[in-house]
């Protein structure tokens, strides 16, 4: 990767847009950028499509984390050039930003590995998965990326617990219908709740409040686990609608390490994205979709889009510095590692990019001012994801394949602050060989030893360690439950920083992937990013015509069995 | 499909099924030709495909299609690939119409004619089906065909069970799976398949379907579905005896006309102008075949020997739940008699479902004549006074000891498990009007089961106020509601010689007789008659009843006062005609004659398909006001009535007196006038 081909020069050398990244936002923005009509050039360092959302083999993904992690990458091979004064621009250098900490990665049948080690296509932040009424569906049936990805159905979800049972999470009529864990009094009050929820939703989509059930104003205000406890639902099913429907990541019941308390109306809404998700395509098993081969597989549908609306894409392309004006210190452009000066109007930068704090003390006011959205901003409070991935022989539920669980706070060791979701893919979506799974896990915290912890906890639940390690270690007891377990092959665990996106005049800086299980809030910060850039121009407005009216079908939800 | 929205048609469309409309009328017009004329020419055949394929209900056409293969079969003899070929074309042409339509009668019941053929593959069948069932999963039409399928395939019924397992578990809103899962199950339970001994099978049944019902009450199918099953659980199939008058153990006392002497403190005292009294079974359930060789008496009763037995049923049918016959005997020869009964001593009693009354029973009671003392005199009945209060000690109700055969059944254990269990589930679904009426029909039925009396009636409180609140909550079900706590209320009464005593009065008027008083108790239905056989004046007085039904059971009765009542025809008075020892009727203050549309009419005897009225006196006397009165014509004819009040109804006046006294001349009170004669 580092020694760069050398590159014939890009021609046209001015654009309206240039982008480095190709993650989901970058991708999301190109696509809609040329779509109407601009010029954009869209870069990536790296020789694949995806960056931090891209779904690689395990030693790319390996060396990946390796290069991006904290031991710093050496300093730049020059050393740090006084901002240089050819022609009429100033030229910064960039410092790429490690997201990556505490990466740790361990092979445990590394023959097998190999042998099948590009047959793998892992994510990098995963566990996320995509419900069928998301935005960023919408978005995909309107820009037509839709054409370019095929997707398949979460077969199940579960709740798991210190106890190592994973139990189904009801989440539909007929889920609770054939629930076996819960009460027949538990699935009353369940379904009770949900009805509530849609009369609700029924009542504000028809504006005919008086037949309806409606949550009150008072309600909706209040923290939504109040309300649920207001409906008088036990707490095992209320840690279900909280941490495995509502996806939320703190404790809801402990106002000490609760980041986010969530109000009714914003639980209501994560219920209706839910709700909604399960009926939208008839051949969607329930609530979430994965897209087959991987989810790097969705900012490359959105780089395709753009390319047909003539975006130029160069990968293994890293830019070295920024070109600013001289007298104004306004953006022009940026010098690509092939040493070509390419200019544009405005600037998309990946989250990794930054500015050396040694280089802009020798900057004007100005000139800093235009890179201020680039300067690592100090946080008191960091909040990081600790993210795992394990290669598994086996599944961690017997006839399910593709399914995700969760463990709410609490439910592992009384310390856990907050919920881990893991999710299990299978040979089905082309992610790895037959007979292995992968696992996602991830986690949020404060910093890497709680996320990491609680990580090992959730996989020591989960799988177990080929038979050699286990004779050593622990030879005194070998329960039931262990041997049903599946085997683990191959585990990553590092921790990701979780960078917001910050929006300049000229040049903005996208946030990195978030803690989050689907692509909402990322998709949302570009629409947003695409707004300020656009004006009132309409998103996609060509693409609304008549070959994506059967979106239905052509979404492609495949059910395989 | 369910739960679609109807839209309301735009111009577009309509222009469109008006050209359709064009379209259909010239085809069907030639179609038409075609078949009078009888031509099977292939033309003719690819026309009536092009009908069937827009309107895949023109039965005409389908017929016409079985003709023309019927036509074309007989002509190529037996080339079995002709034959298939002439028959796929057949289902392909349903197939295209089913597309069209997949609720269409007709097109369902060609393919039903063309797989009877047997020469078409039925594998393809249960893939049709599937797809079909997975575009509309409660449609009943392909419900019924996979059953006509099924049965022509070798598949196992446990294999159609497993496929609504599959159907409910995807959505248990589905009548039609729910239907299949009962028909299907009651065939295993009654072949006692391998595991479906309905004592293992049933309560798993209650289990899945608990599961539909608490997910969502408001969702019927589950709760058919448990109707279904409660049914199976309560109904023990062979008819039992549930109660006899006279009853086992007892002591009656006869007598002929008038009154008896001395006989104050005897408990049954029956007293017959013509030396005659009646025996009385009542079984479970509706029974045939009850004759003197089923049922045989041992007595030195004289002159019993041919016995008739008669349904007692106001549907005038052959099988009814009380059967009666009248034993004679001779008031002057005072003496005591040892009567012994055998029920079911040879086959034949049979239930109206073709279950055979199984267990024998025997019971024995003493008749007791007496002298005949002649002083009988036809004094007033009051409803007022003349009452004394009942000493419930002086005597037992034995009357009230139910025939233990009930509790006899070798498999009684698990179904009295199994209700206990559904009392207990249902007790928490205490927010849904239908889990509190499953909840109050529950403790109904395991009240029935209870033989231990130290627990017997404790919940009948617990019922009547379920049923209480119902009628509250759900207005528009209050009268089912109301006649449910009347039902239960009557079998309260019922429950205990303690309870039924409070009820129980002496009347000084007539020989002592034991009056049962039921009044003013907002009854608006009557129940619990099988324990009651043995009364003899009966008082319903001030209730909400509408009609006697029930009352014809109880042939001993000879006193009843329905006065202040909501009776708006004596067509509801109906079962009274079965009661021949009536002598005392008081239906004032009801609404007799209100409603000029009486709806009962169309159920019961009427002038018009009756012609004996005709034949007797009154009606050929006086054809008016038969045709007028008919209703009470046919009720009061067959009375023998001493006594009646008619006052405070729309129908009472001069006219109707007069035409009482001529239907009834041997009346002698008529609202509390003595008549002159």
């Amino acid at each position: 990767m580092i020694d760069l081909p050398p590159y014939p020069p890009l021609d046209p050398s001015n654009y309206d847009l240039i982008i480095v990244g190709t993650g989901v936002s970058e991708s999301v923005l190109a696509a809609a950028a040329s779509s109407s009509g601009s010029s954009v050039l869209h870069l990536d360092p790296n020789p694949f499509y995806g960056s931090h959302f891209a779904s690689l083999s395990l030693p790319d993904l390996t060396s990946f984390l390796h290069s991006n992690s904290v031991s710093p990458p050496p300093p730049p091979s020059s050393p740090p050039l006084p901002p240089s004064n050819n022609h009429d621009f100033i030229s910064v250098d960039l410092v790429n930003r490690s997201l990556y900490s505490s990466v740790e990665i361990s092979s445990f049948e590394s023959e097998i590995l190999e042998e099948h080690s590009r047959r793998f296509n892992v994510d990098l932040c995963s566990p996320r998965v995509v419900f069928c009424a998301d935005e960023s569906i919408n978005l995909m049936l309107k820009s037509g990326a839709n054409n370019y990805v095929e997707f398949k159905s979460i077969d199940a979800s579960f709740v798991g617990d210190s106890s190592g049972e994973l139990r189904n999470v009801p989440d539909s009529r007929a889920a609770i219908f054939k629930d076996k864990s819960l009460t027949l009094l538990e699935k009353n009050q369940l379904m009770k709740f949900f009805k509530l929820v849609q009369s609700h939703l029924a009542s504000s989509t028809e504006n005919d409040d008086t037949t309806t059930v409606k949550i009150s104003e008072e309600d909706m205000e209040s923290p939504f686990v109040d309300f649920l406890t207001k409906m008088r639902l036990p707490p095992k099913i209320k840690s279900i609608i909280l941490y495995a429907i509502a996806m939320l990541d703190y404790d809801q019941d402990n106002m000490e390490t609760c980041r986010q308390l969530l109000k009714t109306k914003e639980g209501i809404a994560r219920l209706a994205l839910y709700i909604t998700s399960m009926g939208r395509f008839s051949n969607a098993l329930g609530a979430l979709i994965y897209p087959i081969y991987g989810q790097g597989e969705l900012p490359q549908a959105f780089c395709r889009r753009a390319a047909v609306k003539g975006c130029i894409y160069v990968l293994r392309m890293p830019i070295t510095a920024l070109l600013l004006d001289k007298e104004t210190g306004g953006y022009k452009g940026v010098k690509l590692a092939s040493g070509q000066e390419i200019f544009s109007q405005k600037l998309i930068l990946d989250p990794c990019v930054t500015v050396g704090l040694e280089s802009l003390s020798s900057l004007t006011d100005q000139q800093n001012e235009t890179l201020s959205v680039l300067v690592p901003k100090v946080m008191v409070n960091k909040e990081k994801i600790a993210r795992g991935i394990c290669v598994i022989r086996g599944s961690v539920k017997a006839d399910v394949s593709n399914a995700l669980i969760v463990y709410p706070p609490k439910s592992l060791f009384p310390e856990q602050l907050t919920a881990i979701r893991v999710l299990q893919l299978g040979s089905g979506l082309a992610v790895c060989p037959a007979d292995m799974h992968v696992l996602y896990l991830s986690t949020l915290c404060d910093n890497d030893d709680q996320g990491i912890k609680s990580l090992l906890s959730a996989m020591s639940n989960l799988v177990r360690l080929p038979d050699r390690e286990n004779q050593q270690s622990d030879s005194v007891v070998e329960n039931d439950t262990c041997e049903a377990k599946p085997i683990l092959l191959w585990r990553a665990l590092y921790v990701q920083e979780l960078v917001k996106g910050e929006f300049g005049g000229t040049i903005s800086s996208m946030p990195s992937p978030d803690g989050n299980l689907n692509y909402n809030e990322i998709v949302e910060s570009a629409l947003k990013l695409y707004e300020q850039l656009m004006g009132s121009e309409e998103l996609f407005k060509e693409e609304t015509s008549v070959e994506n009216t059967t979106e239905e079908n052509d979404d492609g939800v495949d059910i395989e069995d | 499909m369910h739960g679609r929205p109807r839209k309301a048609s735009n111009p577009e469309e309509e222009a469109a099924s008006a050209a359709k409309a064009v379209k259909l009328r010239s085809l069907q017009s030639q179609f038409m030709k075609n078949h009078h004329d009888k031509i099977y020419t292939e033309e003719a055949i690819e026309l009536s495909m092009k009908l069937l394929e827009i309107n895949p209900e023109a039965y005409t056409a389908w017929n016409y299609r079985k003709l023309a293969v019927e036509d074309s079969l007989s002509r190529i003899e037996s080339d079995p690939n002709l034959v298939n070929s002439i028959l796929d074309e057949e289902l392909r042409v349903v197939e295209s119409a089913l597309r069209q339509n997949f609720k269409s009668y007709g097109a369902w019941h060609h393919r039903k004619w063309v797989l009877s053929k047997g020469h078409s593959s039925i594998e393809n069948e249960l893939k049709l089906l599937d797809k079909f069932q997975r575009l509309d999963s409660r449609n009943f039409h392909a419900w019924n065909y996979r059953r006509f399928v099924v049965e022509l395939t070798n598949r196992s019924e446990q294999d159609e069970l497993h496929y609504t397992d599959d159907m409910i578990n995807n959505n248990f809103s589905n009548y039609s799976a729910w239907h299949n899962r009962s028909v299907l199950l009651s065939s295993l339970l009654a072949q006692n398949a391998d595991g479906f001994m309905p004592n293992e099978r049933i309560p798993d049944e209650y289990d899945l379907v608990h599961s539909a019902i608490f997910t969502d009450p408001d969702d019927q199918s589950g709760w058919f579905y448990h109707l279904w099953l409660l049914d199976q659980t309560l109904n023990v199939e062979t008819p039992l005896l549930t109660s006899s008058w006279p009853s086992h153990g007892s002591t009656i006392n006869l007598s002929g006309a008038g009154c008896l002497n001395g006989s104050s403190s005897k408990f049954t005292t029956f007293c017959s102008e013509s030396g005659s009294f009646p025996l009385i079974l009542y079984f479970d359930q509706a029974v045939g075949g009850v004759s003197s060789s089923t049922v045989t008496i041992d007595s030195e009763l004289k002159g019993n020997e041919d016995l008739v037995w008669e349904p007692i049923s106001y549907k005038n049918s052959q099988v009814s739940c009380v059967w009666v016959t009248h034993l004679k005997y001779v008031s002057s020869d005072p003496c005591e008699y040892k009567v012994k009964i055998r029920v079911g001593n040879s086959p034949g009693i049979v239930s109206s479902r073709g279950h055979n009354f199984r267990a024998p029973y025997e019971f024995v009671f003493t008749a007791h004549v007496h002298d005949t003392v002649k002083d009988s005199q036809e004094g007033i009945v009051s409803w007022t006074d003349g009452f004394d209060i009942w000493d419930a000690k002086s005597m037992d109700l034995n009357s009230l000891i139910t025939l233990d055969q009930l509790q006899a059944e070798i498999d009684f254990k698990w179904r009295q498990e199994a209700i206990d269990s559904e009392v207990e589930c249902f007790g928490i679904l205490s927010d849904s009007k239908i889990g509190n009426l499953t909840l109050a029909r529950l403790l109904m039925a395991r009240e029935a089961m209870l033989s231990d009396d130290a627990v017997k009636g404790v919940r009948y409180e617990e019922i009547l106020q379920l049923y209480n609140d119902l009628m509250a909550l759900d207005s528009s079900h209050y009268q089912y509601y109301k006649d449910e706590h009347s039902v239960a209320f009557l079998h309260k009464v019922t429950s205990s010689s303690e309870s039924l005593s409070r009820h129980l009065f002496r009347y000084r008027g007539m020989n002592n007789l034991v009056c049962l008083r039921l009044n003013n108790l907002s009854l608006s239905r009557i129940a619990s008659v099988e324990k009651l056989l043995f009364v003899q004046m009966l008082d319903l007085s001030h209730n909400e009843l509408r009609s006697t039904e029930g009352l014809e059971a109880m042939q001993l009765l000879s006193c009843l006062n329905l006065s202040h009542n909501k009776i708006r025809s004596f067509s509801a008075l109906d079962s009274l005609r079965h009661v021949k020892q009536l002598k005392v009727l008081d239906v004032s203050d009801n609404h007799i004659g209100k409603h000029s549309v009486d709806t009962t009419r169309y159920l019961c005897s009427s002038p018009l398909s009756n012609s004996e009225w005709s034949q007797d006196d009154v009606g050929r006397q006086n054809p008016g006001l038969v045709t007028k009165y008919w209703d009470a014509y046919f009720v009061l004819r067959d009375l023998k009535l001493k006594q009646l009040d008619i006052a405070g109804n729309e129908i009472s006046g001069n006219e109707f007196s007069s035409f009482v006294l001529q239907v009834v001349p041997k009346l002698v009170w008529l609202d509390g006038q003595k008549l002159g004669n």
